[in-house]
């Protein structure tokens, strides 16, 4: 039986023409431009405008080589919709030109002088190589192109690893790889990145987060270096000009235009290697800014839906950054849910993490929403049905929603509580020690009724100290960014360990490594899930700088040379995520009730201090031990060890008394930070059953199990125990 | 523009030779020539020792004539690639769909075996 060649339709034929260009009408969906047998399906969508154009450029070429405008009965509602045929698609750069009234007190800015970017397209060109200086004169910046959505993924598709068991490692595509140290032979790209697969499958982590990977331009900020005079960057990426493309500039092959291959080809083999990819999305604001930014794509097409807009229409500014995008406008909304299915449907990402949520659940007047469209649509749709969805719960104008943003039994949140609770208790605070309990459980005070992966625990990201700094400065020293230091975070609960900055003294540098492992400590064996900033298990240091969004420059990319400098926090990163993968009871989805719901004789969790069964609550305290019973692991349903971690913040050391165990089991010392951590399953047995010296400022996890028979060999090795 | 196409069987393999830039002018071209030399069952080397620069649309035509050469149980294997070519190839992961050879000789002493 043969078939007949369907890939010929009547479709495929033009049935107008405007100037030398065959064309017939489009279809309305999808926006954007697709392609289509014969040509390409041109889609936008604007309310006020009263022309609109499509303006086609050869590739790089200063003027347009045509403008085709599109006939009043190619347009249905308010979509403008035409199919072009003959274009060749490699050497094609679009864009629309709209015309419509300019009142901004009505919120129309129309500007029949300026070519806009499609809303929809889907790569960029203008900025494909990082850096480069463009023609500023230039009537286009950032110019749409076409692109084939024919990415061979093979089986591939996105991961689905349960939330509760990620480890999470937050980096930045360009500053992984662009150190000259990282001798990958595309430095600071996303085939950079992916060289470097096989160092994040020994660190072990399973889901890295990238910071911002949608079209943005890195020269959009005016500042320099106030000591060297060099020009800054716009290097976090926080500030999209373009909201379905792949950044170029971070491809090896943007200025070929594979950047949309390179990146697919990334996350293909980060799923190979078991590793999840979120992308923080950032939509909030636009790279648009205030009335006085850059008209690109948005303000052009329709100003007062894509933009919170004062009753006098000037532009809300809960972002900090001069505009504020209309999330809960139908529009937008649809544009926001479209842009992800696109991520996921297209690129395989497994989850996404949202700059400034808290603006995504505000109504077009600011007010915040009990019931967000948004997010309840974004919760429940089925191409994003088991996606991660993370928010950052606040914004930049006071909204602070950690623990009650609107979360449909799906959202995660970045929990800043945890992050500024675990600080100040290992910093060495007095009254902490019960909040860190609380912290140390999933905070069910804050995510009552959900899981604990509903908290996403991080003591470092990317906006604040990285972890080497919050054990080296008390106070920020960003100078370098060109505001006199008055940017940056000023709470960063950091402790410098008795000089500010570098250290000569084996003191303080012994007393920084094992403050980082004790944070390091307290966040792998804590419920919920866990948040690395990549370099933190290197010690990567930012001299001080808590706000590196403008720096491309060593400090802030990744300096490979400390993987062997600090090899031995490595090591112990590296013993401490083994160890949270090994020990499920780590990893419990439901939060632990302090009581014995499977007759294993022991609470699921159970609190001590020096005293074992006998937490102390009070000011003056700075000792917290936690002990899971494995017998509660994953609400009982697999088999675990007894896990004990103790945390000393004093600046003293204490014997500690421990629990008593099962008969026939014993204690194993798996890490101490002051001393030592054991490959896991290889923990040797301590010499006292149920006594521990723990040093001043150090964390010490031991594990419960039968006594193995060459335990009596590694004791006689284990100085620490008596 | 064209790509220039040479062929001769070495070793009872057809190898073909192509010259120039491979793009979006050259390549629906160069697929209508390269459909011809894949038969059932047969074994094609494909020389880019003449090949400057492959684009991305280049680049799916080499991969539209290998999954050609599947449906007929034929094999296509790549051979003289620069290393600009091989480095493209392999960051966008088009290169894991292919056969690939370091050179003319060693390949056809290997399938002459």
């Amino acid at each position: 039986m043969t078939t007949p060649d369907m890939r010929e339709r009547i479709d495929g034929f033009p049935t107008h023409r405007i100037g030398p260009y065959r064309v017939r009408a489009g279809r309305p969906f999808p926006y954007g431009a697709t392609p289509v047998p014969g040509g390409v399906n041109f889609s936008v969508y604007s309310d006020g405008a009263t022309t609109m154009s499509l303006v086609l450029f050869e590739r790089g070429a200063a003027q347009p080589s045509a403008e085709l405008e599109f006939p009043p009965e190619f347009c249905i509602g308010s979509v403008y919709a035409m199919t072009v045929f003959g274009l060749d698609l490699e050497n094609l750069e679009y864009g629309f030109r709209a015309d419509g009234p300019f009142d901004p007190a009505r919120g129309d800015r129309f500007d029949a002088g300026k070519v806009l970017s499609d809303p929809y397209a889907r790569l960029i060109s203008g900025r494909e190589v990082w850096g480069t200086e463009p023609d500023w004169d230039n009537i286009y910046h950032y110019r749409s192109q076409v692109v084939n959505d024919d990415f061979d993924w093979g089986g591939d598709q996105p991961l689905r690893i349960p939330a509760e068991d990620l480890v999470i490692y937050e980096t930045h595509v360009r500053g992984f790889t662009r150190h000259p140290s990282s001798r990958v032979s595309a430095p600071g790209t996303y085939a950079g990145l992916r060289e470097k697969i096989p160092y994040l499958r020994d660190l072990g982590v399973n889901c890295v987060e990238l910071l911002p990977v949608f079209e943005f331009d890195e020269l959009d900020n005016p500042r320099t270096d106030p000591v060297s005079g060099e020009r800054l960057y716009n290097y976090w990426g926080y500030n999209t000009v373009s909201f379905f493309a792949p950044k170029a500039g971070y491809a090896a092959t943007g200025p070929f235009g594979m950047q949309a291959d390179e990146f697919k080809t990334l996350v293909k083999e980060l799923h190979k290697a078991g590793i999840e990819v979120v992308l923080d999305v950032v939509f909030n604001h636009t790279a648009e800014g205030n009335e006085q930014g850059p008209t690109i794509s948005f303000r052009g097409l329709d100003n007062a839906t894509y933009y919170m807009l004062t009753p006098r229409g000037e532009y809300y500014n809960f972002s900090g950054t001069g505009n504020t995008v209309n999330c809960n406008h139908p529009v937008v909304r649809d544009f926001v849910l479209s842009c992800l299915r696109h991520w996921v449907a297209e690129y395989h990402i497994d989850g996404f993490r949202f700059d400034l949520a808290a603006i995504l659940d505000r109504a077009p007047d600011g007010t915040p929403l009990p019931n967000p469209p948004l997010l309840e649509q974004l919760a429940h749709d089925p191409i994003l049905r088991h996606t991660k969805l993370i928010a950052e719960a606040w914004d930049a104008a006071g909204l602070y929603q950690v623990g009650n943003f609107p979360n449909y039994g799906r959202w995660s949140e970045w929990n800043g509580k945890y992050r500024d609770t675990v600080r100040r208790f290992v910093k060495g605070e007095p009254g902490l020690v019960g909040e860190l309990a609380t912290r140390m459980a999933g905070s069910p005070d804050l995510y009552q009724g959900r899981t604990s992966s509903a908290s996403v625990n991080f003591i470092t990201a990317h906006d604040g100290f990285t972890l080497a700094d919050l054990v080296s400065y008390n106070d920020k020293h960003n100078e370098a960014n060109g505001e006199n230091n008055n940017d940056g975070a000023d709470d960063n609960n950091s402790w410098n360990c008795g000089e500010e900055g570098p250290s000569a003294s084996s003191h303080v540098r012994e007393l920084r490594l094992r403050q980082m492992k004790n944070l390091l400590t307290i966040l792998l064996t804590s419920q919920g899930i866990p948040m690395i900033l990549a370099g933190d298990e290197v010690g990567r240091t930012q001299l001080g700088n808590n706000n590196t969004y403008c720096q491309d420059n060593e400090l802030s990319w990744f300096d490979w040379g400390l993987v062997d400098a600090n090899a031995e926090l490595l090591g112990f990163v590296r013993s401490m995520i083994a160890f949270r993968h090994a020990h499920p009871v780590l990893r419990t989805s439901d939060h632990p009730t302090g009581t014995d719901r499977v007759g294993s004789g022991y609470p699921d969790v159970s609190w001590h201090g020096v005293r074992a069964w006998a937490p102390d609550w009070a000011d003056h305290c700075r000792v917290l031990a936690m002990m899971r019973c494995g017998r509660h692991a994953k609400s009982g349903s697999v088999a675990d060890d007894h896990v004990y971690v103790a945390v000393n913040a004093h600046w003293e050391a204490h014997d500690l008394e421990l629990p008593a165990l099962p008969e026939g089991q014993r204690w194993h010392l798996f890490a101490d930070t002051g001393t030592t951590v054991h490959p896991v399953g290889a923990e040797p047995g301590l010499q006292h059953p149920w006594r521990y010296h723990l040093g001043a400022h150090s964390a010490v996890v031991l594990v419960g199990r039968t006594a193995d028979r060459d335990d009596h060999q590694t004791q006689k090795e284990n100085h620490r125990g008596f | 523009m064209t790509v220039k196409v040479s062929s001769q069987v070495l070793a009872g393999v057809t190898v073909v030779a192509l010259e120039g830039e491979i793009n979006s002018t050259t390549s629906g071209g160069l697929q209508s020539q390269l459909l011809p030399f894949i038969g059932h069952g047969s074994t094609v080397l494909i020389d880019l020792t003449g090949i400057s620069y492959v684009s991305s649309a280049g680049l799916r035509t080499l991969l539209i004539v290998h999954r050609h050469a599947q449906q007929l149980d034929a094999e296509i294997t790549l051979v003289g690639l620069s290393e600009e070519v091989s480095f493209v190839m392999s960051a966008t992961g088009f290169l894991d769909f292919f056969r690939i050879a370091d050179d003319l000789d060693t390949e056809l002493e290997r399938t002459g075996r």
